[in-house]
Parts: C-alpha cells; sequence; structure tokens
C-alpha cells in the first residue's frame, strides 16, 4: 500500500484531502505544519506529500526545501496544494523541487488525474 | 415536465445534433433548459415548449440545442490517445509525408478546444522534428458558444488543472484575472476552431491523417453513428487514422473502417493493408529549414 502525508494547517482540509487519499488505497498520515512533517518523513519517507504552503512553524516552501535536502528526501513527490494560484508561486515551488501544484480549491477528480500523471496511481 | 414537451425537445435535438434523449434523462433537459427558458424571459419549460411549437424561432431552436449538447472536456482527456499520437502516429507521419511536409488533423467534436489545444502542446513539444512542416489543427463544434470559448483559449482554474501538468500550465499559459488562464498565443496559433454539425455536410474541409472523434458517438443511435462514420471517411487519407472514445467502435456500425491492431481506440480505413501505413523512403533531409 502507497502512503500518502497530507501536510495542512486546517484540519478540515487534512480531512477532506484523506478521504480523497484513502478511495485511492493510500495510507494517510497528517500533518499541521512542516516541522511536524518533516519530523514525520525522517521517520519514514511517505510516497506522496500534499502540501499547503502558508502554515505556522515552518510554511510549504522551507519544509520542501528541508526535505530535498535530506538522504532519501529526493524520493517522495511532492504535491504542492495551496491557495496561493500565480505564477511565480508555482514556479518558486517547481525550482524548490515541487513535482506538481494544485491550486485549491480542489477536488477528488484534479487529485486523481495529477496523481495519474506522475504515475504513481493507474490512469 | 409534460411527456408531449419531452418528446418535442428531443425530437427537436435529435434532427439537429443527432443526440439521442431517453425518457431516463428527464431531469437532465429540465436542468439544461430552464436557464434558456428564463434568458428568454418564459416562465417555464412549458411557456418554452409552447414558444417552440407556436414561433419555430431559429435562435431559440439553437439555444435549446446547444444547450443540449454541450459537454465538458479536459486538457490530455484519457491520456493514452495523447500517447498515441506522440508515439505511434507522429513517427509514422514523420516518414510518409516527408515529402509533403504537412500533416492535417481535425477535432471533430472540439468542445471547448482542450483536445485540439493538447495536441498543439505535443507538437509544440516536438518542434524539433517539425522544422519547416505545416501542421493544421482544425476544430469544429456544433455549439457557437463552445467554439467562441475554444477560440478564446481562456480557462478556469478547476479546467487548467484536470488532465494538464503544471509544467505545461506554466509553459504554455498565461494568467488573465486571478482565477483564469490562456493558451499563450504561439498555441493558440496552431488551432483553427469554426462551427461544424457532423449530421451536414462538412463543406470544403479538405481531408485529414487524423481525426479525433471521441464520446460523440454514443449519444447517437445507430443509423447516425453510421452516417457520422461514413461520412468521416470521406474526409480523411486513405492512409488516415481516427480515435475514437473508449466506449466507442466501429464493429457492427460500418464497414469502412476497421480497428488498428495492437492500437486500442485507432481506426483506420478498411481497404488499407497491414496495420501500419506503408512508408515511402524518406528523401535526404536537409539540417534546417
Amino acid at each position: 500500500m502507497k502512503s500518502c502525508l497530507i501536510v495542512d494547517d486546517s484540519r478540515v482540509i487534512r480531512k477532506v484531502a484523506r478521504q480523497i487519499f484513502d478511495t485511492l488505497g493510500f495510507s494517510c498520515e497528517e500533518a499541521e505544519d512542516g516541522k511536524v512533517a518533516h519530523a514525520a518523513c525522517l521517520k519514514k519517507m511517505p510516497d506522496v506529500i500534499l502540501l499547503d504552503w502558508n502554515m505556522p512553524v515552518m510554511n510549504g516552501i522551507e519544509f520542501l526545501r528541508a526535505l530535498r535536502r535530506e538522504p532519501g528526501g529526493q524520493t517522495p513527490v511532492v504535491v504542492f496544494c495551496t491557495t496561493e494560484n500565480d505564477l511565480n508561486h508555482i514556479q518558486e515551488a517547481l525550482t524548490s523541487g515541487a513535482n506538481e501544484y494544485i491550486m485549491k480549491p480542489f477536488d477528488a477528480d484534479i487529485v486523481r488525474s495529477k496523481l495519474s500523471q506522475l504515475g504513481v496511481i493507474e490512469a | 415536465m409534460k411527456p408531449e414537451d419531452f418528446d418535442l425537445f428531443s425530437v427537436l435535438v435529435k434532427q439537429r445534433s443527432g443526440l439521442v434523449l431517453t425518457r431516463d434523462k428527464a431531469y437532465l433537459l429540465e436542468s439544461r433548459l430552464t436557464p434558456v427558458a428564463r434568458k428568454w424571459n418564459l416562465k417555464t419549460l412549458d411557456d418554452l415548449a409552447q414558444s417552440v411549437r407556436a414561433k419555430r424561432d431559429e435562435t431559440m431552436l439553437r439555444d435549446i440545442t446547444e444547450a443540449m449538447t454541450t459537454n465538458e472536456s479536459f486538457f490530455f482527456r484519457d491520456q493514452k490517445p495523447f500517447d498515441q499520437f506522440r508515439q505511434v502516429l507522429l513517427p509514422q507521419l514523420l516518414k510518409s509525408r516527408a515529402a509533403k511536409r504537412q500533416i492535417r488533423i481535425w477535432s471533430a467534436a472540439a468542445s471547448s478546444g482542450q483536445e485540439a489545444y493538447s495536441l498543439a502542446i505535443i507538437l509544440n513539444e516536438e518542434a524539433a522534428k517539425l522544422q519547416g512542416w505545416k501542421v493544421d489543427i482544425f476544430g469544429t463544434d456544433l455549439s457557437a458558444e463552445m467554439v467562441e470559448r475554444a477560440k478564446s483559449g481562456i480557462y478556469s482554474q478547476f479546467e487548467v488543472q484536470r488532465g494538464l501538468p503544471v509544467t505545461f500550465l506554466v509553459k504554455y499559459f498565461q494568467q488573465v484575472g486571478t482565477d483564469r488562464w490562456q493558451v499563450k498565443d504561439n498555441i493558440r496559433q496552431m488551432v483553427q476552431f469554426r462551427e461544424g454539425n457532423l449530421l451536414t455536410d462538412f463543406g470544403p474541409i479538405g481531408t485529414f491523417d487524423i481525426v479525433y472523434c471521441r464520446n460523440v458517438l454514443i449519444y447517437f443511435d445507430q443509423p447516425t453513428k453510421t452516417r457520422v462514420l461514413e461520412a468521416i471517411s470521406k474526409v480523411l487519407t486513405p492512409d488516415g487514422t481516427l480515435f475514437l472514445g473508449g466506449a466507442e467502435t466501429v464493429l457492427g456500425v460500418t464497414e469502412k473502417f476497421k480497428p488498428l491492431e495492437n492500437e486500442r481506440g485507432l481506426y483506420v480505413l478498411t481497404g488499407r493493408t497491414g496495420a501500419t501505413a506503408p512508408v515511402p523512403p524518406a528523401p535526404f533531409q536537409a539540417a534546417t529549414v
């Protein structure tokens, strides 16, 4: 079973995302900020990380840069999932090592289509 | 809705678009036609039906047909038909059309244009191999509104996230306002859109090497399917390829086409021999043009 770490400071968003990933057959962990997510990754690297941008303590982009520097930190497929929807943010995310980018609001179709393009799930 | 009103609308839509509406689609009719009634300042679908009977106003009939036939579309819908284009058909065409250096593609139910633009994006990704080639992508749709949308190349944030990898969004779109995205000019220039009805004469549109006609036949009854496929067979080059949707086939519908071996969803003209087109020897190619 593939694993997914859902990183978002909103409990509601985590719940919605978790339902989507559950349906797609993932085992899910949750983190409410980048620091908690980082600690979770050091314990065990997930296959996929769904990552919010704006969070207290450590934000998404700081977490991503830190993750990519860790041993094994290149492996997880990182999908940003944020209300930031301008070109500059998208480009910053991609150059910092994100694999995909979802602009909120999102739905199950969008998540599925992104994951299947990334080859994480079957089309 | 009264049964006679349902029949009135469904016959009208069938005649003009080929779309078959069965009784279980009454809810769809109601949800799609209520805004049309409102646009014409009519309170109910009853009133709309009465107005259709009394006046047969061309614009109103058109509004009704368009409301019933607009479908959602995605970029790179189903992915596979675009992989097949890039990996199987394009390399073949680069050889078989090496002398003519022209490729023509028809997106036959273009809707809001995503299929045509997806093909344009692929061709742009392969631009190095197509230096000096003329590639025409032609998109038609029954709906004037859809054709306008397709031409504008403007999509909502939702639409650009379904099927479109973010790297392509960054490369081929520009943001318009806060949550709309427009296909960049260099890609829009590769595609031409115009109104076209698959049930009527296609007019002087020429011949095509590839026709995409996906998820359209499913809405037609058997005789209409046959008619449309036979009309398409006449505008396809002898070694051309037809793409149909996953739930569609030519088997039992027409003798003009046969499935292409090992390539699901692809069909070729029956007269054609072998699984792939005969490839003439490529002439010596200059480095660049």
